[in-house]
Order: structure tokens, then C-alpha cells, then sequence
């Protein structure tokens, strides 16, 4: 087999001398779908961040290896040129800038960064048309700016629209189905799997259940005080929701 | 409410001993030379403002009082080649170009419009021989307002200026473009641009100013410009200013607004070392509206100051004051709007904001609001922010592969374009949106 497509190796990171991930490890090959789900403040965001490049936190230990490359010495933007996205749980507003214009010169960085050929304003406007469909946003979405008076639910299809055009190699998704009601979760879902191929992989953060039903997870990890303390298949989110966390993390706390 | 404590100007002191040759001038009308003198007294009586002075606290004048008083008294000789003005903005918006030299008209690089009935449209000391009895009435009647030095100064010295008349019903279709040039050969070569603007009921204008230097001597321009708006007349006036930042600016704006008008008065400052404009809005019949609307654009050790006197002097009129400034290196933005609301001003709808945008540790600035509401049935807001660039934006741009120069550059472009966006003028507007990107890529490729 080749080898995995990102590779979280004992990560520890803090933020102002307070320790948030505490010997982190994680494997994801291409073509998978992992979910990872733990209590408030477990540090789900935290590692989402990390992975995208926010400069906020502090590596004290560990790597991670990305397509065999040294992820945490990227820039942020050199990440997301290389294929990694990040839906974030919380999108930013960012009054006057104009939404399409802000996704095509995100599209054409990367475009440019991989050695493709810019697409003009036509081009773009065909593909963004098309991929619209993919999460059903009305098309005066992108005469908005960016995320500006968008209600929850529409940040959140926003950034799976963005996803869609930018077609990240590693998605991770943040809370993405968190205050969407069932038809909304329902078109972000479809809309995640149709992204979904062979050659990339999506790391699906959550706290309910209900999303893996139609986001079927290879595996799902509980993350507590910043580890990973159990790995299993899907049947394991049944049990969390069944049940909580008490049942694991009691004993990790003993354990640490 | 304010105290003055005005800087004593000598007998000797260039800026008196140089009015004689006014006093001289055989050619000049009596009224004429009563208004300059009027304007000296004024001066004289209040000097340059410092520190002590309340309107004034946040921005220090010296630099100006200590330049040699050079006033320019004749249109230069050696004029800049037509070739050398082709580098300034907005040069395509119009048909209509009067191009000012050191204060003075210079016809060979101007344009002016063929004749239209009821509009007269020239440079000042032509249409005082034109329209002398118009002049005489309008003249520095507004200007009076606030006991400014710097507005004496300019009535005492003036040499040149625009001057548009629009009668009633009538619409000037071309915007009316006109071009300041300091040509920067000397350090304190002054010049006073004078503008005298009247439109009256129903008609309608666009006027447009820029105030450019060719040289890098640190000269300095104090204009005064006097907007005369009848009832249910539509202005809009853009200021641009992108003097050298050796030069020294000082602009008063003075406006009279009818009933049911609409003003638009737009402040673009990007140049000079220090520039200060007093903006004054008297707002004298019900139903209109005043937007005044500015961004600021600063590094080094550039100031920039705006001062505003809003009016309210009738019911149902609205004014909005909007201000951005985007601050780097060690320079300073001075924002501070006064907005006066008498008695009878019920229902009167004034807002007022001002954001700054802090690029650097050192960059500041300085806002402050004054309401002083004497009638009981208004709506006053204001609000002030200043602020560091939102890293949480800056991130979120990044993390979709925007690299950090445009990510920064989008957010300042974005807060400005907050300002830009109230420009009417299509292609003033988008001209305008170029020029503020292209000055932010060029600030970027600096840091
Ligand atoms: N930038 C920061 N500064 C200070 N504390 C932080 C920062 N980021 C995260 N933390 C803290 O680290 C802990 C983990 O936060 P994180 O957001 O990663 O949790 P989470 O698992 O995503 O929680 P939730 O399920 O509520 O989204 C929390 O206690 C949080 O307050
Ligand atoms: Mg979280």
C-alpha cells in the first residue's frame, strides 16, 4: 500500500503555556471518511486549526506528515494550495468582499500554485453555476459579500460551496451540521459525499450521531483532553450516542 | 466654547506687509479689495491656531507658520508640459478640465465646455468680470462661519479659483473636473485656490477637485471653496488630494443647502505631510440631505485631519458623516464632527462614523464626536472605531489560499471600499476604486 495520506504523529499544542493536545496520533489514507467526535473543549477545533495553519497555537511535541510532506511548516495558503481545506465551525464575516470575487481569486491561487492555467470570468462563473447545485444556494448568494448577514444554516452550505469549487485532497470539516436543520443536513451531507472520491479523504468533526448517517465514517475516533482515547468503526457513534462519553473518558482520566 | 489663544502675528510679519500690492491694484474692484481686508483683519485677529485651541488640539500647525510666506503672484512662467499632467487620475472622466498652477488659472492647459445657456462655468477672476454683481453677493459670505486664520489668509491673498454657476433647472452633464497643481519648485511658495460654486433650485452638478504636486518642496496650498445649493438642487463634489508628502494642505469647504437638496461631498486624502480640511454644512431647509463622506489614506509621518460642522438649522433633513482611515508607519488621523442641532430642527436624522484601520504599533489616531442638541425630536448617533486588521479574517482568507499580501490587501480594500461605494459618479467611482488598489499594493510591496 502507499503510503497514508496524512499522518498526525504524538501532536502536542497549547495556546499561552495551557496544553490543549496532548500526544495527538491519527492515520487517514486516501479514499477515507473519518469522523471524529468528543466532548466540549475536547480540542476537536484546536486540531482542525492546527491543520489548517492558524498561528495561534504552539507545537511542543509531534509531526504531521501531509502527502509525505512536513504539513506545520506551511504557510496557510500553501496548504490550502496543496489540497487541504478547512470548513470552519465557526465561518467569518468579512463585509465588502465580494464573494465571487474572493472564491475566483482563491480558485486561480491555487490554480496558479499547481501549475494550471488561470480561469477568466466566464469560466468561473460556468463552474461556480454548477457547482451551486452541488448545496442548492440560490445564485445572489455570490453577489453577497462573504458570509455577511448569512443566516447559520448558509455559512455552513457556504463553506461546502467552497469546498466544492476549490476541491480539496484533504477536507476537514467543523461542526459543518451543527444548527442546520434535517433538510439542510440532508443537502450538506449529499453534497460532502458527492465530493468524495478515490484520491481525497474527509475528516468529519461532529457531536451528533445523525450526520453519519448519511456521512458513512471508516472510522471514528474519541478525542478527550486533547488524545485520541478510542478508535472504532461506525457502530462505535451509535454507542457514544447511546451512552455519552462517561464510559471512555473515565477511564483516560485515570489512566493520564 | 473654544479657547483660542492665537499665535501674536507681528506688524512685520510677511503675511500683513505683503497685502500692499492689493491695496495697489488699480483694476480691482472696491468690493473686491473690501472682502480681502476683511480677510486680513480676520487673520490678524486670530492668527494660526495651536494646540490650546480646542478645534485644533489634535494637530499642530507649526511646521506651516514656520515656512517662509511665499505667496505665488503670477502664473508661473516655465508651466508644466501638458505631458507632465498626463501621470494625474481622472484626467478621462471629463471633457472639462480647469488647470490651476500655483493658485493661478492656466488656459493653455485647460479645457473649458462649449457655452450652455444658464451655465456659466470659468476660473473666478474671470467671471468677477463676467457676473460681478453674483460675485459680490456670494463671495466669501459663507466662509465667515468659524474664525479660522487660514480662511482670512486665503480671502486676503487669493489669486484664482473655479467658479461654477448652474441656473435654475439647469443640469451640467459633464462633470466639472478641476486640477491644483503645486508645482513644488520652493520651499513655502503658497497658493490660496479660491471656489465659488452656486447651483441653484432644481440644477445640478458634479464637481470634481485634485490637488497635485509636480515638485517635492514643501510648499503649501490653503484653499477655500464656497458651495451655494438651491432649493432641490443635487451636488455632488469630490475632493481628491495626493500632494507630495512634503507639502502642507489646508482646505475649508463651506456649503449653504436649500431645501429638499442633495449634497454629496467626498474627502480623499492620500498626500501631503500634514492636511487639515474644515468642513462646514449648513443645512438650511427641510427634507434635505448632506452626506459627507471621507477616507483617509496615510504613512510615515503623514496627518491627516478632518474637522466637520454640521448644521442642522431646519426639520426633516438628514446628514450622514461617514470616515475611514487606513494608518501605517507613524502617521496620524484626526477626525473630529460637530454636529450643531437647533430648536427648530425636529426630526432631524444625523449620523455619524468614523472607523480607522491601524496598520502599524505607531499609527494613530484621534476621533472625536460633539453633539449639541437643542431641539427634542431627533435621531443623533455616532460612533467611532479604531482597530488592527481582523486576523480572524486575515485567516480564513489564507486558509483558502489567498496568500497574506492579498488577503490584507482585500480587507483594506474592503474598508474602503465602504467610502468608495457612495461615490454617485460611475466613472469617478471606479476610477477612484483603482486608484485606492493600486495605492494599497504599493503600500504592501513597502512593508
Ligand atoms: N485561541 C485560544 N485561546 C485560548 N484558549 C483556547 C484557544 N483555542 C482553544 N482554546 C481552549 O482549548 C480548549 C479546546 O478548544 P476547542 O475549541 O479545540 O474545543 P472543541 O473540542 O472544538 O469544542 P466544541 O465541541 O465546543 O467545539 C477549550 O478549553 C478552549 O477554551
Ligand atoms: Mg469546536
Amino acid at each position: 500500500m502507499s503510503k497514508p495520506l496524512l499522518e498526525i504523529k504524538n501532536l502536542h499544542a497549547g495556546v499561552e503555556g495551557r496544553k490543549i493536545l496532548n500526544g495527538l496520533s491519527l492515520e487517514m489514507n486516501a479514499g477515507e471518511v473519518h469522523a471524529i467526535m468528543g466532548p466540549n473543549g475536547s480540542g476537536k477545533s484546536t486540531l482542525a486549526s492546527i491543520l489548517a495553519g492558524r498561528e495561534d497555537y504552539e507545537i511542543t511535541d509531534g509531526q504531521v506528515i501531509y502527502q509525505g510532506e512536513d504539513l506545520l511548516e506551511m504557510a496557510p495558503e500553501e496548504r490550502a494550495h496543496k489540497g487541504v481545506f478547512l470548513a470552519f465551525q465557526y465561518p467569518i464575516e468579512i463585509p465588502g468582499v465580494n464573494s465571487t470575487y474572493f472564491l475566483k481569486a482563491a480558485l486561480n491561487e491555487k490554480r496558479k500554485a499547481n501549475g494550471q492555467p488561470e480561469l477568466d470570468a466566464m469560466e468561473f462563473l460556468t463552474l461556480v453555476k454548477e457547482k451551486m447545485k452541488v448545496v442548492e444556494l440560490p445564485e445572489d448568494f455570490l453577489k453577497r459579500p462573504v458570509n455577511a448577514g448569512f443566516s447559520g444554516g448558509e455559512k455552513k452550505r457556504n463553506e461546502i460551496f467552497q469546498m466544492a469549487v476549490l476541491e480539496p485532497t484533504l477536507a476537514i470539516l467543523d461542526e459543518t451540521d451543527s444548527g442546520l436543520d434535517i433538510d439542510a443536513l440532508r443537502i450538506v451531507a449529499e453534497g460532502v459525499n458527492r465530493l468524495k472520491t478515490a484520491n481525497n479523504a474527509q475528516l468529519v468533526i461532529t457531536h451528533y450521531q445523525r450526520l453519519l448517517n448519511y456521512i458513512v465514517p471508516d472510522q471514528v475516533h474519541v478525542l478527550s483532553n486533547g488524545r485520541i482515547i478510542k478508535t472504532g468503526g461506525k457502530e462505535l457513534a451509535l454507542e457514544l450516542e447511546e451512552k455519552g462519553y462517561d464510559w471512555i473518558t473515565k477511564g483516560d482520566a485515570v489512566a493520564a | 466654547m473654544t479657547t483660542t489663544m492665537p499665535e501674536v502675528i507681528s506688524d512685520t510679519d510677511p503675511r500683513l506687509t505683503s497685502f500692499d500690492r492689493f491695496e495697489r491694484d488699480a483694476a480691482q474692484p472696491k468690493w473686491l479689495l473690501n472682502i480681502r481686508k476683511s480677510g486680513l483683519a480676520r487673520f490678524s485677529e486670530n492668527g494660526f491656531p495651536t494646540l490650546l485651541d480646542e478645534d485644533w488640539r489634535f494637530t499642530n500647525v507649526k511646521p506651516i507658520v514656520e515656512l517662509p510666506f511665499k505667496p505665488v503672484t503670477s502664473l508661473p512662467v516655465q508651466l508644466p508640459a501638458a505631458a507632465d499632467l498626463v501621470k494625474f487620475h481622472f484626467l478621462k472622466t471629463s471633457e472639462t478640465l480647469l488647470v490651476f498652477v500655483d493658485g493661478h488659472f492656466a488656459p493653455g492647459l485647460s479645457r473649458l465646455p462649449a457655452a450652455q445657456k444658464g451655465v456659466l462655468i470659468t476660473n473666478l477672476k474671470d467671471a468677477i468680470t463676467k457676473v460681478p454683481e453674483l460675485i459680490e453677493e456670494k463671495l466669501s459670505k459663507l466662509s465667515t462661519v468659524d474664525a479660522n486664520g487660514f480662511t482670512g489668509l486665503n480671502t486676503a491673498y487669493f489669486e484664482d479659483g473655479v467658479f461654477v454657476h448652474v441656473a435654475a433647472g439647469q443640469s451640467v452633464d459633464q462633470p466639472v473636473h478641476a486640477l491644483f497643481i503645486s508645482t513644488g519648485r520652493e520651499t513655502g511658495a503658497t497658493s490660496h485656490p479660491r471656489n465659488l460654486i452656486i447651483v441653484d433650485a432644481s440644477a445640478q452638478l458634479t464637481y470634481l477637485e485634485n490637488f497635485v504636486s509636480l515638485g517635492n518642496a514643501a510648499t503649501f496650498s490653503n484653499a477655500v471653496s464656497e458651495f451655494f445649493l438651491g432649493d432641490n438642487a443635487s451636488v455632488e463634489h469630490l475632493k481628491f488630494q495626493e500632494q507630495d508628502e512634503n507639502a502642507f494642505h489646508i482646505a475649508g469647504l463651506y456649503s449653504d443647502i436649500g431645501r429638499d437638496a442633495r449634497f454629496w461631498s467626498h474627502s480623499l486624502a492620500l498626500g501631503s505631510a500634514l492636511s487639515r480640511n474644515n468642513i462646514r454644512a449648513r443645512l438650511n431647509g427641510p427634507g434635505l440631505q448632506a452626506v459627507l463622506n471621507g477616507l483617509y489614506l496615510t504613512h510615515h509621518k503623514q496627518v491627516a485631519d478632518h474637522h466637520m460642522f454640521v448644521e442642522h438649522a431646519a426639520p426633516h433633513c438628514e446628514s450622514h458623516e461617514y470616515f475611514n482611515g487606513i494608518l501605517d508607519d507613524e502617521s496620524r488621523g484626526v477626525f473630529h464632527g460637530r454636529i450643531f442641532v437647533h430648536r427648530v430642527a425636529q426630526k432631524t436624522d444625523a449620523k455619524q462614523t468614523n472607523k480607522n484601520l491601524l496598520l502599524s504599533d505607531d499609527a494613530k489616531a484621534n476621533t472625536k464626536p460633539q453633539l449639541e442638541i437643542y431641539a427634542d425630536d431627533v435621531k443623533c448617533t455616532h460612533g467611532a472605531t479604531v482597530g488592527q486588521m481582523d486576523e480572524k479574517a486575515i485567516f480564513y482568507l489564507r486558509a483558502r489560499g489567498l496568500p497574506l499580501e492579498i488577503a490584507r490587501r482585500m480587507l483594506m480594500h474592503a474598508f474602503a471600499g465602504e467610502i468608495i461605494d457612495r461615490v454617485q459618479h460611475n466613472v469617478i467611482r471606479e476610477e477612484l476604486d483603482q486608484i485606492v488598489w493600486d495605492r494599497l499594493e504599493e503600500k504592501l510591496a513597502t512593508t
